[in-house]
């Protein structure tokens, strides 16, 4: 009773941040908007007992993905935008929507995602399920696993390669602030004493 | 006595749930908001001690009613909305401040049984909430509209996030040394003597996990996002009476939280220094204070409050860059050798805390 209550007041303000996220019209609102989303889709995978994976989305999505996609929007120089071309773009808009609810009906209709599949797999009460992941991924998928780590490894080395630019001028690099020569400069280095008679 | 418990049942279940369930919040907030006001008090007694300073001495004896004042002075006093700012994020943005550094507080074990949700993935769940903390932040430096304010949002979005990946670091070692998740369980692992607690195997995890607390926190000498003599008081400087008091309540919140969390992790918790020594523990009466307890948490949070205001008065404030720099560059880096070896020992068998 008290779950149900709390399903459908998670469902209600899901789908009313999810609208939100396409209608309102300040980015920053929009960004909020589907902020609240992804929290309240956390709060529903928790009454699933999915806890590892509610957590592991509020961690990845809310904690650094939407801070860094808010900071960006933050950053722009925002003009509230007047919507126009709604007609213009309504046909496209409208095909890839079908295309989207068609596939997901496609999907939904395999026997792999039939609801009774999954129903049967009723947990007992001190079940934990990081350890039940953890125990797949380290055995099962195993190898996924790791080419994923180093695919997203590669990600990062590269991600910091662009940011190492020359200057096209000089063909220099760019100038930075040594730190550690900063903090082992002595007294010495800097001051210099000078003995002179009183003028 | 029998009508009271008649009346009780006759509530419905669901209500009754709800009434339990807000009965055992207020029963950890209050206590956290009293803490949180004494902690300013002692504050500002400590660095007036260090600065040969008096500290507040003129409400009530030796100032002790000095938080109840303030608190009354900052209820009382004005919100100003600034006209261009936006009215509604500008005071949302206090309480996504104080939500998540007051929701931590439900699987904090304060003692064996004293948790209100002892949860698997208790340690996720905070990691989880300290990465929420930084929203009330960012939103309030956009949403007053100011650029001293959006600097400050800026740079404290990126400590916040940087930092936080040395603190995860640091918290995936205490789960490998612990096998769990929970932090009761977390607690229990550490149980023996002094010499299991996780702060000395893992030393090098504790320090880190320390300092990124503090940057997480924004305190002195990571607090380049108040910096007062370049951006005025940072994110909070369009900001006045309660709703700067809300700001105020989840920095201290959240500090006391870095505390406990840290005891929690690296130093046993709620376990006392003294165990295995039996014949201390069974003194009657003082031995209650030798066994563990709920007092030994306090003791210890209150000893990381202490440093907190020690580094407050101590060091000068770090620059920008090498606030990245630290964290990137040296925390991380410490937390990875630090995690490796860990790995190998705990690969080998060789496990000197177990």
């Amino acid at each position: 009773m008290f779950e149900q209550i709390l399903f459908y007041w998670f469902t209600a303000v899901l789908l009313l941040a999810a609208i939100g996220v396409v209608v309102v019209r300040n980015p920053v609102y929009s960004a909020l908007s589907l902020i609240l989303a992804f929290f309240t889709m956390t709060a529903l995978w928790l009454l699933m007992e999915a806890e590892f994976l509610a957590i592991a989305l509020i961690l990845v999505y809310v904690g650094a993905v939407m801070v860094l996609f808010l900071f960006i929007i933050m950053m722009l120089d925002l003009k509230i935008v007047e919507r126009e071309g709604f007609i213009r773009y309504l046909p496209i808009g409208l095909g890839v929507a079908g295309m989207v609810a068609l596939e997901m009906i496609m999907v939904l209709q395999r026997s792999n995602f039939d609801s009774e599949r999954y129903l049967a797999a009723e947990s007992p009460a001190d079940f934990n399920n990081a350890e039940a992941l953890g125990e797949l991924l380290y055995t099962h998928y195993l190898y996924p696993f790791e080419i994923a780590a180093v695919v997203l490894l590669v990600a990062v080395i590269a991600a910091i390669l662009l940011t190492l630019r020359k200057r096209v001028a000089t063909d220099q690099p760019a100038k930075t602030q040594d730190i550690e020569q900063q903090v082992r400069v002595k007294r010495e280095d800097r001051v210099r004493l000078v003995k002179m008679k009183s003028e | 006595m029998e009508f009271i418990s008649s009346l009780w049942y006759a509530i419905p279940e669901v209500l009754r749930t709800v009434i339990v369930i807000l009965l055992q919040i207020v029963a950890v907030v209050i206590p956290l908001i009293l803490t949180v006001a004494y902690t300013t008090y002692a504050e500002r007694k400590v660095i007036g001690f260090m600065q040969g300073r008096m500290g507040p001495n003129r409400v009530g004896p030796r100032g002790l009613l000095q938080p109840f004042a303030d608190t009354v002075k900052l209820l009382l006093k004005e919100v100003i909305i600034p006209t261009k700012s936006d009215r509604y994020l500008f005071l949302l943005a206090p309480i996504l401040a104080l939500a998540p550094a007051f929701s931590a507080w439900v699987v904090i074990p304060f003692s064996e049984n004293m948790v209100l949700a002892d949860i698997n993935a208790g340690l996720l769940f905070i990691l989880a909430l300290s990465s929420l903390g930084v929203y009330g932040i960012i939103i309030a430096g956009w949403a007053s509209n100011s650029k001293y304010s959006m600097l400050s949002a800026m740079r404290i979005g990126a400590q916040m996030v940087s930092y936080e990946i040395a603190m995860g670091f640091a918290l995936g070692g205490v789960l490998i040394a612990s096998n769990s998740l929970n932090l009761n369980d977390i607690v229990h692992a550490q149980s023996g003597s002094i010499f299991s607690w996780f702060a000395w195997p893992l030393f090098g995890l504790f320090i880190v996990y320390f300092i990124s607390g503090v940057a997480e926190t924004n305190r002195a000498p990571f607090d380049v996002a108040e910096g007062e003599s370049e951006i005025v008081a940072g994110f909070h400087v369009e900001y006045s009476g309660i709703a700067f008091a809300l700001f105020f309540l989840a920095e201290y919140a959240n500090m006391i939280m870095i505390s406990a969390l840290t005891s929690i992790m690296f130093l046993g918790g709620w376990l006392s220094p003294f165990q295995g020594l039996d014949f201390l523990i069974n003194i009657p009466v003082i031995g209650l204070f030798f066994g563990n307890g709920i007092h030994w948490l306090a003791l210890k949070i209150a000893f990381f409050l202490l440093l907190y205001l020690w580094f407050r008065a101590t060091f000068p404030r770090y620059r920008y860059d090498q606030i990245m720099r630290l964290g990137w560059k040296v925390l991380i880096p410490v937390t990875f050798v630090w995690i490796f070896f860990e790995i190998i020992a705990v690969a080998l068998g060789w496990q000197p805390w177990l």
